[in-house]
C-alpha cells in the first residue's frame, strides 16, 4: 500500500495534526476536571469532588438525560427518514421534481440556526402545542434529516443500480434485495449519516434554548448558563464523562464488529 | 401538481418513500420559513412581536439609517461590512477544514477495511463534549498565558505572546474546530467508493501522483468535497458562539445580528429581513455552483 | 465495513414513534405539588430548594435564563408553564405593564415584614402587588490593582484608561449599562433622547472601542482571575467572588456614578400552581434562606435579619459597603420607547 501510487506523502502527518488539534483542548478539560480549583488556570490539588458535584446536581443529570434522549431519537428518526428518501430518490430513473425534493430535503442545512429557532418557534406557538422535549425533538429531526441524507445519497448514488437488477434476476423480493444488497453497501453512508445527525442534536443549543419548556433544558442549555461565571470543574467532569462514555461505545462496537468478522 | 393516478406502482413506491422527509421538512420548517417571511414585511412591537400593519422598513433599515442629528435618511454600509466579515471568516474556515479534512479523509480511506471505522470514530469522539465546552477550551489553549503561547516561547520561536484570542482570527479558527468533522465524514464516504486502481492506470498512463489527483481523484470525489464544504460553510455562517467567546464579542457576525434583533434590540422585523437576506444570497450562490457544474458535465 | 445491521430495524421505527408520541404528552401533566421555577443561572442554593421541596412536598423543575432580555422574550412569544420568575427591577415594571404577572398580594405574605425598609417602597411596584425582593446589589467594574495601582475610582477606567490598562479591559454585552454608564462620564442624563449628546456619546463610545479587549458578560470573571482582562465591568457578588480567587481585584465605586438593582420573585400570568408560588415566595423571604442565597452569589439579601447567617468573608466585605463618601448607587427604570430604540442603534453602532 504504502510505495503504490494511491500513498500520497504528508496524509498520516496531517491525519496526525487533524486528531491533535481535535483532542488536545479535551485533554486539557480532562486534566482540570480534577482539579481543586473552581478555575481553569491556575492549578489547586487533584480532587474527584467535581465529578461527586456534577452527579449529585439535579440539573446537570436532567440535562444530560434530555439531551442523549433527543439526540437517540432525532438521529436514529431522521437517518431512517433520510435513507427512505434516499432509496426513493436514487433506486431508479431520476424522479419528475427531483430537483424540488433535493431543495426541500437540503433546505434546513441552508437556514441560519437562529431562524430555524425562531420559525419554530412561532409556530409551535401558532399551533398551540405545549414547548418541552417534543417541540425540541421534532425541530431537531427535521435538522437532522439533512445531515443523514447528505452521507447516505453519497453513498447510495454510486452503489451500481446493476446490483439490485441481478438481485431480482434472482428472484430476490424488493425487500430481499433491499436488505441483503442495498442496505449492506450503503451501510457506510448510513452510519457517518447517523453519527452526524447525532453530533448535529447533541450540540444544538440555539434551537432547543428557543423551544424548550419547563423541565426541559438540554446540556447544552444548562452549560450556556453555567458559563455566566466561567468554564467551571463541573462542567468539565461532565464533559470528561461523556468523553468516556463515547469510547467505551466505540471500543465495544469496534469489538463487536472484529468478532462478527472473525465468525463470517 | 403530480397526479397520483398516472403514477407507476414503481413510482408510487418511491414517491411513498420520500413523503416522510417531505412532510416533516414542509410542516415543521417550510410553513414556519413563511412566517419568517411575512414577518419581514411588518412593523416591530415595542418588546418583541409584530405590529400586524405592512411596512418595507426592515429592508430599508439594511441600507439605509437616520443621521443621528439630522434625523435625514442616508446609506450606511454597517450591514453590509457584517455580511462582508461574516462570509470571509466562513470560508478561512472552510479553507482550513479543507486543507486538514481532505488529507485526513484520504489517510483513513486508504487504511484497512477493518480499522477504517476506528479511525473514523476517532475523529467523532470529539463532537460528544459540548461546542460551547470545546469553544471555551479552544480560547483557553489560545490565550496569550495559554499552552501554545508558553508552548512556542519555550521553544524560542516568539519572544512575546501572539494576540490570538480576542481577534478575528480567533473566530475562523473557532469554527474550523467546531465543524472539521463535517468536512472530513462526507469526503471520506465519497473517497470509500473510488476505486484506487484508477490512480494506478493513471500512474501507467504517465500521470505524476500531483497530476493523478488533480485530474482523476478529485473529480471523482466532488460530490463530497462539495457536501463537504457546504456542511462547513453554512453553519459557520450563521453562528455565533465562536464570535462571541473567541472573538470577544467587539465584532457583530451575522449570527449575532439576527440573534441581538430577537432578544436585545427586539426588533423582529429586522431580524425576520436579514435571515430572508441571507437566505437568498445562499440560495442564490448555490444555484451558480450547480449550474456551473451542469455546465462543466456537458 | 461496520455492521449496525440488527440495532436499527424497521420496527425501531414504530416505537421511537411511540416514544415521541409519550414525550409529547409527557410536559402537559400534573399540577398539584409541582413548581415550575425560571431564573438566572448561578443564583440558586440548591440545598435551600430541597428543603423546600421537603417541608412542603412540592415537585420543583428548575431552568436558568442568562438575561432580563431573555426572559421577557421568552415570556412575549408565549412560552407558558413556568410559575416563578426573577426579573430585575425595571424589568418588573415592564412586565407588569405588559401584563405578564400575576397580581398576588405580595405585601400581604406573612414573611413580607421581613423585607429591608429601602425595598418597599419601590418604583417598579408600588406596594409590593406583584413581587418580592429576592437579591440585590450594584454594576460598576472591577480592577487588577497589580496592573494599575492608581485611582480606580473613576469612569475613565473604562472610557479612557491609563496606558497599563490598554487593551485589557473587557465591557458587559449589556446596552443599559454601558451606555448609561457612558453618559454618567459625560454628565450627561441617562434614559435621554438627547440627540446631541447621544452623538457624544457614540464617539466616545467608539473611541473608547479600541482599548477594550472585548465586550461580553459570560465569563467576565474567569477573564479577570486569568489575568487575561486587567479590568471588566462587574456586579458586585461576582467582583467579590473573583476577589476570593485573587486578592489583587478591587472593585469601584466611580464617582460619577453607578447602578443599583434589585432582583425580585414574582409569580408569572397563567401560573396553574399560584398557590405554591406564594408559598415558594413567602419561603424565601426567611432571613435563613434568603442568606443561604447570598452566600452563593455574594449579593446582598434583600430581608432584614439576614446577615447572621452570611459567611464570614462577606461580612464588612468592600464590595457590600459603599465607602464614606461615594455617590449613592442609582436606580434605572426602563427608558421610554423612542430613548430605547436610540440605546439600540447605538449598540449596534458600537458592534459592528
Amino acid at each position: 500500500m504504502k510505495h503504490s501510487i494511491s500513498y500520497y506523502p504528508g496524509t498520516k502527518p496531517i491525519t496526525i495534526l487533524c486528531l491533535f488539534i481535535l483532542y488536545t483542548p479535551l485533554i486539557v478539560i480532562s486534566l482540570y476536571s480534577f482539579n481543586s480549583l473552581r478555575s481553569i488556570t491556575t492549578w489547586g490539588e487533584f480532587t474527584f469532588d467535581w465529578y461527586i458535584k456534577a452527579f449529585s446536581n439535579p440539573a446537570i443529570q436532567n440535562a444530560t438525560m434530555n439531551s442523549l434522549l433527543i439526540a437517540v431519537l432525532a438521529s436514529s428518526i431522521a437517518t431512517l427518514i433520510a435513507l427512505a428518501a434516499a432509496m426513493g430518490m436514487l433506486r431508479g430513473a431520476p424522479l419528475r421534481k427531483q430537483k424540488i425534493v433535493v431543495g426541500v430535503i437540503n433546505l434546513p442545512l441552508l437556514l441560519p440556526e437562529i431562524v430555524v429557532a425562531v420559525a419554530s418557534l412561532i409556530f409551535f406557538i401558532a399551533i398551540d402545542m405545549t414547548l418541552g422535549l417534543g417541540t425540541i425533538l421534532l425541530a431537531h429531526i427535521v435538522f437532522c434529516i439533512p445531515f443523514a441524507y447528505l452521507p447516505i445519497s453519497t453513498r447510495l448514488k454510486d452503489i451500481k443500480q446493476s446490483f439490485d437488477e441481478a438481485a431480482y434476476d434472482l428472484y430476490a423480493s424488493r425487500w430481499q434485495a433491499f436488505r441483503h444488497v442495498t442496505l449492506p453497501m450503503a451501510m457506510p453512508g448510513i452510519v457517518s449519516g447517523l453519527m452526524l445527525a447525532f453530533v448535529v442534536s447533541l450540540d444544538d443549543f440555539i434551537v432547543a434554548n428557543m423551544v424548550a419548556g419547563p423541565g426541559s433544558s438540554t446540556l447544552p442549555m444548562t452549560i450556556y448558563s453555567m458559563l455566566r461565571i466561567g468554564l467551571t470543574p463541573e462542567i468539565n467532569a461532565i464533559s470528561t464523562i461523556l468523553l468516556l462514555i463515547s469510547i467505551l461505545f466505540v471500543t465495544a462496537s469496534w469489538w463487536c464488529n472484529r468478532s462478527s468478522k472473525s465468525t463470517t | 401538481m403530480l397526479n397520483i393516478f398516472k403514477l407507476s406502482k414503481e413510482e408510487k413506491v418511491r414517491y411513498g418513500l420520500i413523503s416522510p422527509s417531505m412532510l416533516m421538512i414542509g410542516f415543521f420548517l417550510l410553513i414556519p420559513i413563511s412566517i419568517v417571511f411575512v414577518y419581514s414585511f411588518l412593523q416591530p412591537g415595542t418588546y418583541g412581536g409584530v405590529e400586524w400593519v405592512f411596512s418595507l422598513d426592515a429592508y430599508k433599515q439594511f441600507l439605509f439609517q437616520e443621521d443621528f442629528l439630522t434625523e435625514e435618511l442616508q446609506f450606511t454600509s454597517a450591514y453590509l461590512e457584517i455580511f462582508g466579515r461574516s462570509f470571509l471568516q466562513a470560508a478561512i474556515a472552510t479553507l482550513l477544514c479543507f486543507m486538514i479534512g481532505f488529507p485526513t479523509a484520504y489517510f483513513i480511506a486508504t487504511r484497512p477495511a477493518n480499522t477504517q471505522s476506528l479511525w473514523l470514530f476517532a475523529i467523532t469522539i470529539p463532537y460528544w463534549v459540548n461546542l460551547l465546552v470545546r469553544t471555551i477550551a479552544m480560547l483557553f489553549i489560545i490565550r496569550d498565558q495559554g499552552p501554545l503561547n508558553e508552548f512556542l516561547m519555550y521553544l524560542d520561536w516568539i519572544d512575546t505572546p501572539i494576540k490570538l484570542a480576542y481577534t478575528p482570527f480567533a473566530v475562523s479558527l473557532g469554527l474550523f474546530y467546531s465543524f472539521l468533522p463535517f468536512m472530513v465524514l462526507p469526503i471520506y464516504t465519497a473517497l470509500s467508493r473510488f476505486d484506487m486502481s484508477l490512480l494506478t492506470a493513471a500512474h501507467d498512463l504517465y500521470a505524476s501522483r500531483w497530476a493523478a489527483l488533480k485530474n482523476v481523484l478529485i473529480p471523482s470525489v466532488s460530490n463530497g468535497i462539495y457536501a463537504g464544504c457546504l456542511l462547513v460553510f453554512i453553519p459557520s455562517i450563521g453562528s455565533f458562539i465562536a464570535p462571541d467567546l473567541l472573538g470577544g464579542g467587539k465584532q457583530l457576525m451575522i449570527g449575532n445580528l439576527i440573534a441581538l434583533q430577537f432578544q436585545g434590540s427586539r426588533n423582529w422585523p429586522f431580524g425576520a429581513a436579514i435571515a430572508i437576506i441571507l437566505l437568498t444570497i445562499i440560495l442564490i450562490t448555490l444555484l451558480i455552483f450547480s449550474l456551473r457544474k451542469k455546465g462543466e458535465q456537458q | 465495513m461496520l455492521k449496525v445491521k440488527g440495532i436499527f430495524p424497521y420496527k425501531a421505527k414504530v416505537l421511537a414513534m411511540a416514544v415521541t408520541a409519550s414525550l409529547l404528552g409527557a410536559t402537559a401533566a400534573n399540577a398539584a405539588g409541582q413548581l415550575n421555577i425560571y431564573n438566572w443561572s448561578d443564583y440558586m442554593d440548591q440545598a435551600v430548594l430541597d428543603k423546600f421541596s421537603k417541608k412542603y412536598d412540592i415537585k420543583i423543575t428548575y431552568d436558568t435564563y442568562d438575561s432580563n432580555e431573555t426572559l421577557l422574550s421568552k415570556l412575549k412569544s408565549g412560552v407558558t408553564g413556568y410559575d416563578v420568575a426573577v426579573p430585575g427591577d425595571y424589568m418588573v415594571k415592564i412586565m407588569i405593564d405588559e401584563g405578564l404577572l400575576e397580581n398576588i398580594e405580595a405585601s400581604k405574605l406573612d414573611n413580607f415584614s421581613n423585607v429591608k425598609e429601602e425595598l418597599i417602597d419601590v418604583y417598579y411596584d408600588p406596594g409590593h402587588q406583584y413581587s418580592v425582593p429576592y437579591q440585590a446589589g450594584t454594576t460598576s467594574f472591577v480592577v487588577d490593582k497589580a496592573v494599575y495601582d492608581g485611582d480606580i475610582n473613576t469612569l475613565d477606567i473604562l472610557f479612557n484608561p491609563p496606558e497599563e490598562l490598554k487593551g485589557k479591559i473587557n465591557i458587559f454585552r449589556d446596552v443599559n449599562e454601558v451606555i448609561n454608564a457612558a453618559l454618567r462620564y459625560k454628565g450627561y442624563e441617562i434614559c435621554n433622547s438627547n440627540r446631541q449628546q447621544l452623538s457624544e456619546v457614540n464617539d466616545l463610545l467608539s473611541e473608547a472601542k479600541e482599548h477594550w479587549l472585548s465586550i461580553a458578560s459570560d465569563g467576565a470573571k474567569e477573564m479577570l482571575i486569568s489575568g487575561d482582562a486587567a479590568a471588566s465591568m462587574s456586579w458586585n457578588g461576582m467582583a467579590l467572588q473573583a476577589r476570593l480567587e485573587k486578592p489583587t481585584l478591587e472593585y469601584a465605586y466611580p464617582k460619577e456614578g453607578m447602578t443599583a438593582w434589585a432582583d425580585n420573585l414574582v409569580v408569572l400570568k397563567g401560573s396553574k400552581n399560584i398557590e405554591n408560588a406564594k408559598l415558594f415566595l413567602n419561603f424565601m423571604l426567611d432571613p435563613e434562606n434568603a442568606a443561604a442565597i447570598s452566600n452563593v452569589t455574594g449579593y446582598t439579601p434583600g430581608v432584614k435579619g439576614a446577615d447572621a447567617y452570611l459567611v464570614k468573608e462577606f461580612k464588612g466585605a468592600h464590595e457590600l459597603n459603599l465607602p464614606e463618601g461615594t455617590a449613592t448607587p442609582q436606580f434605572v427604570p426602563p427608558c421610554s420607547p423612542e430613548v430605547v430604540k436610540l440605546y439600540d442603534r447605538l449598540w449596534t453602532n458600537l458592534l459592528r
